[in-house]
């Protein structure tokens, strides 16, 4: 079972989506349980990954390769290595969320609406585990379609416009990626003879500086308007807004990571030249940093809230696209450590938001004041999404920026003392919303009301706020299982970079020194 | 039982306490649903979109609770609500009690190894990383404890006094609701209170420093139906991130100089001579303290960021007392003890420590000098005597700083609960113009009050003169002292007993100004408050007599504190040896007497001016208008500071972007959508009139050269044959004629 565990997991949600289909579209009861059973074993299928997987192997594991278009050289090859455990573990988890918190919340084209679900966890699943890029790039617009009609068909009143844009945009995007995948794997054959998409096999490329440049910006523009980097970010507040919840909360917590996962697994390991080459690092961080500041300041005047979160998920990704090219072992951990704080993190908030738009249909934060009076139970759940969002340590969001900010202060100080600013204002857009939104009297007689939440809505963030709780306070499992891939990364790039002497040891000497006692468990 | 390895448990029992009142606590505090606040004039109203498909029955809404501050009036106790008075400050002493036991088998053991470290996990264990010198170092954090002197005196002083005000907030507390709330967040505060000052390193301190952060927030948003108190809340936490802003670049520097963030390992780094004293130049350790003293400063309300002190005055008076006067605000000065080793290496950092400390007390002094509301004067008063702290630290008399901080925390703590007495008594009023003459009709809360008013201002034999004296003779002495910032601090300390004796004055002597209707309700509180009250009162009377001045030679006992502290500021002593060669205690003495006449005239000239002649300050206000309005509206520091940076950076930098947003980088995204649309205009014109138009030209003019043969081409069979007829005929006569 071990050797097929990883296409097991891919293809659950579509063993899903096809016992779907043949239900009948009246019994929307029916298809409502069938698709939650989908997502429920979706996750818990995905579970024996994490119990298996071994941190301290380096390379990928649960490997799977079958040839599947052999005259162009496509294979069917899926593995993973920690960083994308973490990810599908995550799209696992957000997936089944989704489609649980949907419960009420969807009333017309049911079936439609889980089918598009489903279909968006095995592209997600695929993007995170393909070791050929021709089945990455299949995965990678697979993803773009359900989203489409998620946005399009369930989607608020201007969906249309904002289905098109995200989808030309992130299309346009693609087309770009495509043609630097296509560069590489010609590149190939001139130079071993023949084809194939394998990224083991083009990591052996030798490519002269500037073709690497021309395929590094033609990545990039495929992945930063994924993340999306500034000033590629404009689809993502239109998207949010017009989404239905449950896509909002699979946008922001999943489909955003596809782009600096990309970056992390394609860019850096097969144009580590061009990665390292200065200007361009400089400019990305550069981005990066407008990206964390502009972000939450567009965010902090905003009227709309789920317009807000979109902005900060802006300012949020800046912090994780500046870890990534800080280029050093703790920038990247970290990078990959926030996307999945940021899941979490900003997942809860889109649940929050869906919670209140269910019951008053509007997103205006001017039609809110006072909910904590009457809804003690959801003023503290958002609270807690807040805080974990705002990155108050012992939750998630703490652990990974300040690891992605020693990463940044380790490249160059500037970078961090540009960045700091971010968390400042991190914590005052988010409690401004707080305060307008919970705290006060109620001014709107229409939230007099509103019930608190039931039970099935508490549950939904159950597991979320265990695992922020979790990360802030035990981070270590995570750490363990990124060191592997994120030290093979920058061994890849930066391959100098472990030469450099070990620290002559005076903590140690310290410690035996100072009459400390040191006692407890490791 | 071996208490020192279990100071790991001394944090996690309040923690648990929180956990059990924010998890079950509405079970046993219930609360009526007229704690809704509505604003007046809103009626509940079911949605349009739903039709109150969601509604259940309307949650009947009641007026607001009227005047804020404090309820008087509320519903009746449960006795479940009883059990909440057991389990919260019961947790609260457990930790009292294992610390007590800790500190003593501390002080059991030699003075050289009495620093404990509790290791019980590496809780941030990241990566290897290039130090400034090129070194590999690994990024790590330990979820640890250290109980060495200094943190004794911490968690002593946050368990001890923590206590004694969970009880006291059993009977201020008692009719309000949120009740288990409150209390949940006050134990919660004592959590991450006790990780901050047992952390072993810097990282696992910034944990506690922003959770205490966190409590503050919550509790001076308690009453958040109140907009002020929510907007004071968010204030003191987004000005606390902004000093922690600065500890946090100051952590990751001394990372990358250092490599580590253990206090032990960057004391002994720092101590092996490794690095020099900066005194030439402002180096990267300069960097690094002045980064994290630019988190002392909001965290301990320094100037700059000292401006959300006064607004958390919003927040229920215990806290006031617990976490804006004994506890939380001191966390900067205890931070600032705790890198010793480092600010002694740098003497520009030092300085400006010393100067900031001295301004901000002299500031804040000023700005008490005229406020009204009794909390208000106290609130800039630990502003003031937070700035003395720092002064002490800045010119290296670390442990002074400490003792100042201990003293403070009883005299600071008293005051505050004595003013929520009077508060409690007046039925929630807080100005004291609508005071006076209360002596007589709360006379515990009176006597309590002046005990802690005269320890304040610096009467010998009471706690606040011994550790102030000593900050001003330290200040005066000092190598790195001058007689500038002694003379600072005289003016802050003759402004203290004026200030103090000022609000003395006008809430308990002289005429009463209390309304009639508050008067018939006044009352002393009950035992729950007033035990408390004595048991601090008793505190501030004795606590000095720890650190009394070596001049007076009393013994060691009487000097207990600062050899205590000795051990942790190791190379204090280098400075003590070299004042005492200098200066004759007979420039001591002068000074010392010098500020308890000072003391004594400001108390005199604060009675004179409040009590015998009342109707002086009038005039004098009427007479110096304008510096009046600038003191009373707190030199207008708020208004710049929301000009500049609420308003102008944030704000409208904000609205600016948001533009900018949508009208430049969003239209440009549209703009490219309506290019694209255009060219595909253009091409469809172009498509249907000249690539689509040549090829229907082509037919046109194929049709049209057609249409002479079209006469003929009629498709008619008769006419056809007929022609072939005609044809055949024409053919038939052409041969026939020939």
């Amino acid at each position: 079972m071990d050797q097929h565990l990883l296409s097991i997991v891919l293809f659950t949600p579509l063993a899903g989506l096809l016992v779907l289909l043949f239900l009948p579209s009246k019994s929307t009861g029916l298809i409502r349980i069938w698709a939650n059973v989908a997502g429920l074993t979706g996750f818990l299928i995905s579970l024996p990954l994490v119990m298996r997987f071994r941190a301290e192997l380096p390379g990928y594991q649960f490997e799977e390769k079958v040839s599947w278009i052999p005259s162009l050289g496509v294979n069917y090859h899926v593995g993973m290595d920690g960083i994308s455990l973490l990810l599908v573990m995550l799209s696992t988890l957000m997936g089944f969320l989704a489609i649980l918190c949907s419960w009420s919340a969807i009333q017309d084209r049911v079936k439609e609406y889980y089918a598009m679900f489903l279909l968006l966890q095995v592209g997600m699943i695929g993007v995170f585990i393909s070791l050929d890029f021709f089945l990455f790039y299949v995965f990678w617009e697979l993803v773009l379609v359900p989203m489409y009609f998620i946005i399009g068909v369930w989607g608020g009143p201007r969906k249309l416009y904002a289905a098109i844009k995200f989808f030309l945009y992130t299309l346009a995007g693609s087309v770009l990626m495509l043609l630097g995948i296509l560069t590489l794997y010609f590149a190939h054959f001139q130079q071993f003879g023949f084809y194939t998409f394998e990224i083991s096999e083009l990591m052996r490329l030798n490519l002269p500086l500037a073709t690497q440049q021309w395929v590094f910006w033609a990545f990039f523009i495929g992945f930063a308007i994924k993340v999306p980097m500034f000033p590629f970010h404009t689809w993502l507040p239109d998207a949010h807004v017009e989404a239905p919840t449950a896509g909002s909360v699979i946008l922001a917590a999943v489909l955003l990571k596809m782009g600096t996962y990309g970056f992390l697994r394609f860019s850096l390991p097969l144009l580590p030249t061009a990665s390292m080459d200065r200007t361009i690092v400089q400019i990305l961080a550069a981005l990066s940093i407008i990206g964390i500041l502009y972000g939450a300041l567009v965010s902090l005047m905003q009227q709309d809230w789920k317009k807000l979160i979109a902005y900060s998920s802006v300012s949020h990704l800046g912090f994780c696209t500046l870890g990534i090219f800080a280029m050093n072992p703790n920038g990247i951990a970290g990078s990959v450590l926030q996307q999945v704080n940021h899941g979490i993190s900003t997942g809860m908030l889109f649940l929050v938001i869906g919670v209140i738009y269910e019951r008053r249909h509007t997103r205006e934060i001017a039609e809110y004041g006072g909910l904590a009076h009457v809804m003690p139970k959801f003023a503290i759940i958002f609270a807690f999404a807040m805080l974990s969002s705002a990155g108050l340590p012992l939750l998630n969001g703490f652990v990974g920026e300040f690891t992605i900010m020693q990463g940044a202060f380790e490249a160059n100080w500037i970078w961090a003392a540009c960045a700091v600013p971010g968390v400042i204002l991190g914590a005052a857009y988010l409690l401004w919303l707080y305060q307008r939104t919970m705290l006060g009297q109620v001014t709107n007689g229409k939230n007099l009301v509103i019930p608190d939440m039931n039970l099935r809505e508490i549950a939904v963030f159950v597991p979320l706020i265990a695992a922020s709780i979790w990360i802030g306070v035990y981070p270590k499992p995570f750490f363990d299982i990124l060191r592997q891939p994120v030290n093979q990364i920058v061994q890849r790039v930066r391959p100098e970079y472990f030469a450099a002497r070990a620290q002559a040891p005076p903590p140690e000497a310290a410690v035996e020194h100072a009459p400390a006692h040191t006692g407890g468990a490791e | 039982m071996n208490f020192l390895d279990q100071i790991w448990l001394i944090p996690l029992f309040p923690l648990f306490g929180a956990a059990l009142m924010l998890l079950l606590g509405k079970k046993l505090d219930p609360q009526p649903a007229s704690e809704v606040a509505i604003a007046p004039g809103v009626e509940p109203v079911a949605d349009e979109h739903h039709g109150g498909a969601h509604a259940s029955h309307a949650q009947a809404g009641h007026a607001d609770h009227g005047h804020g501050g404090h309820d008087a009036h509320g519903h009746a106790h449960s006795p479940l609500k009883k059990l909440i008075n057991f389990i919260c400050p019961g947790f609260v002493l457990l930790s009292f009690l294992f610390s007590a036991g800790a500190v003593w088998q501390l002080s059991r053991l030699p003075v050289e190894s009495r620093v404990h470290q509790v290791v019980q996990f590496t809780w941030v264990a990241g990566l290897p990383f290039h130090m400034a010198n090129g070194a590999m170092a690994t990024f790590s954090a330990d979820w640890g404890f250290l109980l060495d002197p200094l943190s004794s005196v911490m968690i002593l002083v946050v368990t001890g006094i923590g206590f004694l005000i969970h009880v006291y907030s059993t009977g201020y507390m008692a009719h309000d609701n949120g009740y288990y709330r409150f209390f949940g967040y006050l134990n919660l505060f004592v959590f991450f209170m006790l990780m901050l000052v047992l952390a072993n390193n810097y990282m696992l301190l910034f944990v506690g420093w922003e959770g205490v952060g966190l409590c503050s927030y919550l509790l001076i948003g308690f009453y958040f139906h109140k907009k002020s108190a929510g907007d004071a809340g968010k204030k003191a936490f987004i000005v606390n991130r902004v000093g922690d802003a600065g500890f946090i670049l100051g952590m990751l520097l001394m990372m990358s100089v250092l490599g580590t963030l253990r206090f032990t390992d960057v004391n002994a780094i720092l101590h092996s001579g490794q690095f020099p004293v900066e005194v030439a130049g402002f180096g990267v350790l300069s960097a690094i303290s002045l980064l994290m003293f630019f988190g002392a400063t909001g965290k301990s309300a320094q100037v700059p960021l000292y401006i959300w002190l006064p607004d958390a005055m919003e927040g229920p008076t215990p806290v006031s007392a617990l976490i804006h006067a004994a506890t939380m605000v001191t966390a900067g000065v205890y931070m600032v003890a705790r890198s010793a080793a480092l600010f002694q290496l740098t003497p520009h950092t030092s300085a400006v420590v010393a100067t900031v400390g001295a301004f901000t007390a002299i500031l804040a002094a000023t700005i008490a000098l005229v406020q009204n509301d009794i909390k208000r004067v106290l609130a800039y008063s630990t502003v003031s005597q937070l700035g003395y702290m720092f002064l002490a630290a800045g010119v290296g008399a670390y442990w002074v700083a400490v003792f100042h901080l201990f003293t403070h925390a009883f005299f600071k703590a008293l005051l505050f609960l004595c003013s929520g007495s009077v508060i409690h008594a007046m039925g929630g009023e807080q100005d004291m113009r609508r005071m006076g003459a209360l002596k007589k009709k709360i006379p515990i809360t009176h006597w309590t009050m002046f005990v802690g008013s005269v320890a304040i201002a610096g009467i010998p034999g009471l706690a606040g003169f011994f550790s102030k004296d000593e900050i001003l003779w330290q200040a005066y002495s000092s190598p790195l002292g001058s007689k500038l910032l002694w003379f600072v601090g005289l003016a802050t300390a003759a402004m203290t007993a004026f200030y103090m004796w000022r609000l003395m004055n006008m809430t308990f002597y002289g005429k009463s100004r209390v309304a009639a209707e508050t008067e018939k309700h006044v009352h002393e509180s009950p035992a729950a408050m007033t035990v408390p009250l004595t048991l601090l009162a008793i505190g501030s009377a004795l606590a000095g007599w720890l650190g009394t001045p070596k001049l007076w030679n009393l013994g060691e006992s009487f000097r207990a504190f600062e050899i205590w502290l000795e051990p942790v500021f190791a190379s204090a002593a280098v400075g003590a040896a070299h004042e005492g060669a200098e200066h004759s205690t007979g420039v001591e003495w002068g000074l010392m007497c010098l500020s308890v006449a000072i003391a004594i005239a400001g108390i005199a000239l604060a009675r004179y001016l409040y009590c015998i002649r009342a109707e002086i300050p009038d005039r004098i206000e009427a007479r110096f208008k304008p510096l009046h309005t600038l003191l009373y509206n707190k030199w207008y520091v708020d208004e710049l500071y929301d000009f500049l940076f609420v308003n102008g950076l944030c704000k409208g930098g904000g609205l600016l972007l948001g533009s900018f947003d949508r009208n430049v980088v969003d239209g440009g995204v549209n703009g490219a959508g309506w290019l694209t649309r255009f060219a595909s205009k253009v091409s469809i014109w172009w498509d249907t009139w000249v690539v689509d138009g040549t090829v229907r030209f082509t037919a046109f003019s194929v049709k049209l050269l057609s249409y002479p043969v079209c006469i003929l081409q009629t498709g008619r069979v008769q006419a056809y044959a007929f022609f072939v007829v005609v044809g055949v005929l024409a053919f038939l006569g052409y041969y026939v004629a020939r």
